[in-house]
């Protein structure tokens, strides 16, 4: 294999630990590349200005130290952002593609406007905020085990296919703006439980998946999830008790096998 | 800082890109905002097929119908196939002008074939005599395509035209010189990663007839039965891609059968037979008669559609949206693509950006200045 030089000159902030990048004529890799080199030297936080399409932001950001940064983007990152995500915080100032999170293993996400398909596709463990909407496939097969249980808090709603195949964590959708009106919402879901504020039709929601309302447990987990999420979206100037005060659904699965039966009814449970 | 890397494996492709843009206003702008768009997405498509359709750009030929043709093979092959279609052209068409289609010699492509343009107008003779004008056109277009060797007519409306062939979206725009000798108020893009079909100029994106395009990214999996269904009405799939299917239902559907683009979606895209009978009755009935008499038209598999005609764009994606599609505006301009990201290139900042549900058409429509406009400009100009 052939070795590259890379030339890295950039403009320090204030803050030695924090760097400004400009973004606009990065590709993908080269983004990247440079993230890792910056974690690597010892910086904290690192704001991407000019972003627009480059994938995968802040994935192959591993180190044996545990080292974390935050990564601030303004522009709109490409798909896959926080791929892999191990521990590290991206906050975007803006809307987010398709596959947010997708299978990050810890850290969190902020998402300032709203965010694609596939949001948290996979997700191991932390937490992604989405101030507006949420595209098809929301949550689709996140799994949790032992202590990592992903979250997922959503501002407003999601579209079809919420939890399809969700194996583990929590999906929260608070429906600040308006009606939901996603349809097939956790099919094949078999782990895992999705809280939806407002008004859900029963035809909505698979018929695997079990309708019940929250009890204190429950309550006491979206306690603590809206008042994160209300600190990181201080301009909705919400209150938790009374986002709480609501109307409540709880969706959780009926079996850990939906589909054991669907070849073949006589298949093993 | 200077730090040392091992280079890595560069490949990284992954899904076809799709991209509109409409001035609802009828204003028209160069291609060059739209390949820039394009080039963001590089890396969806894998260098195997690229093109455009552009709306508007020739209003001083804007009563004929232009034919842009290719003649692949040898030299000697597209000389014998350009002779065998001009002598088909003159014996049924009219023809005003004609001319090869300007391309960049700058720009590196593969094996491009012979590209020439025809303004013509139908000359019916015999039991064509009563044909409108359209359904000879069609009829004429596909007998070139099937029968005459090595020519395929790939754009045939009027007052506009595909450019299309066998490279990147963007190399494909500078081969053509798109963002320098052509004003359109409506270009629809694709980049291409070929699945399941071979990578030709032919089988480039846009597939058109008459004025109807078809960008696609996705896959056709009920091609067979499409197919045969469009061939029993009299259309023949020669470009050897499941795209082809989609742009001779939307033309026999919409052209033919007179059908409102809200109808056409629920015959490309029904609802499942679940979500129809949720629905009230007269509903319901629509539906299954739909599902019923359309069955061998409905598009099965994952796909996102731009289709183009003039004055007008239309978004739309399987019924559980398997492919991605992004809607945008700003004032005037109507934007349709795989990614947001796209879009805020050319136009960082939007009115709007929502992505539509799965079946569920997104249309948006020229002003009723539009006719008025365009007359004005051919008025400038001259």
């Amino acid at each position: 294999m052939e070795e590259v030089q890379l030339e890295v000159s950039y403009g320090r902030t204030s803050n030695e630990s924090a760097i400004e990048i400009d973004a606009s004529h990065m590709d993908t890799r080269e983004l990247n590349s440079l993230l890792r080199d910056l974690m690597l030297s010892g910086y904290e936080r690192a704001v991407l200005r000019n972003v627009c399409g480059q994938r995968y932001i802040g994935t192959r950001l591993y180190s044996p130290q545990r080292r974390v940064m935050t990564i601030e983007i303004h522009g709109t990152p490409g798909n896959d952002l926080g791929a892999f995500l191990f521990g590290h915080r991206i906050v975007v100032h803006g809307n987010a593609q398709d596959g947010v999170g997708n299978t990050m293993a810890s850290g969190e996400i902020v998402v300032e406007g709203r965010s694609g398909d596939v949001t948290g596709m996979s997700m191991r463990g932390g937490r992604i905020f989405v101030k507006g909407d949420v595209g098809y496939r929301s949550a689709l097969h996140m799994k949790e085990h032992d202590q990592k249980r992903p979250v997922i808090v959503v501002g407003g709603t999601s579209q079809d296919f919420l939890g399809e195949y969700m194996a583990g964590g929590v999906v929260i959708l608070l429906g600040l703006y308006g009606a939901h009106t996603a349809s097939f919402i956790g099919s094949g879901m078999h782990g895992g439980v999705i809280y939806i504020r407002g008004e859900i039709g029963e035809e909505q929601v698979n018929s695997h998946v079990l309708i019940s309302r929250p009890d204190d447990a429950d309550t006491e987990i979206l306690g603590s999830q809206i008042s994160a999420f209300i600190e990181r979206f201080p301009d909705l100037s919400l209150d938790v008790d009374c986002i709480l005060d609501s109307e409540w659904t709880k969706l959780s699965p009926r079996s850990s096998r939906p589909y054991g039966k669907l070849y073949a009814s006589t298949a093993p449970d | 800082m200077s730090v040392r890397r091992q280079k890595l494996y560069s490949k990284e492709i992954c899904a076809c890109s799709i991209f509109g843009a409409m001035s609802r206003a009828g204003e028209r702008f160069t291609g060059e905002r739209v390949i820039r768009a394009m080039a963001s997405m590089h890396h969806r498509g894998n260098g195997l097929g690229g093109g455009f359709a552009a709306y508007g750009i020739y209003p001083e030929f804007r009563e004929y119908y232009a034919f842009h043709l290719m003649f692949t093979g040898d030299a000697r092959a597209q000389r014998e196939a350009k002779r065998a279609a001009e002598e088909f052209l003159l014996r049924n068409f009219d023809v005003v002008h004609d001319e090869e289609i300007p391309h960049s010699d700058d720009v590196h492509v593969r094996d491009p074939p012979l590209l020439w343009r025809y303004f013509l107008s139908p000359s019916k003779h015999g039991e064509d005599i009563d044909l409108p004008d359209d359904e000879y056109v069609v009829r004429k277009v596909i007998h070139v395509n099937s029968a005459i060797d090595n020519a395929y007519i790939f754009s045939s409306g009027k007052n506009m035209g595909c450019f299309k062939g066998v490279g990147y979206p963007e190399e494909i725009g500078r081969y053509f010189m798109l963002d320098r000798l052509y004003r359109g108020y409506l270009w629809t893009a694709h980049g291409r990663f070929p699945t399941n079909s071979q990578a030709w100029w032919g089988g480039a994106h846009p597939f058109g007839l008459l004025d109807t395009t078809v960008v696609h990214n996705g896959e056709i999996s009920s091609y067979g039965t499409n197919r045969w269904y469009l061939e029993m009405l009299g259309y023949k799939c020669t470009l050897h891609t499941d795209t082809e299917v989609l742009a001779y239902a939307v033309d026999l559907l919409m052209r033919r059968q007179d059908l409102p683009m809200e109808i056409v979606a629920k015959i490309l895209a029904p609802p499942t037979w679940e979500t129809i009978d949720r629905m009230d009755v007269r509903k319901r009935e629509l539906l299954t008669a739909l599902r019923r008499i359309y069955a061998p038209l409905l598009m099965n598999g994952p796909f996102a559609v731009i289709v183009a005609q003039s004055g007008r764009m239309i978004g739309l994606t399987d019924r559980i949206r398997l492919r991605p599609l992004t809607v945008a505006t700003r004032g005037d301009m109507f934007y349709i693509s795989s990614e947001e990201a796209s879009v805020r290139l050319i136009s960082p900042s939007l009115d709007s950006v929502w992505s539509p549900r799965g079946g569920e058409p997104v249309v948006c429509e020229i002003d009723g200045m539009f006719e008025g406009r365009l007359e004005h400009e051919i008025a400038g100009a001259a």
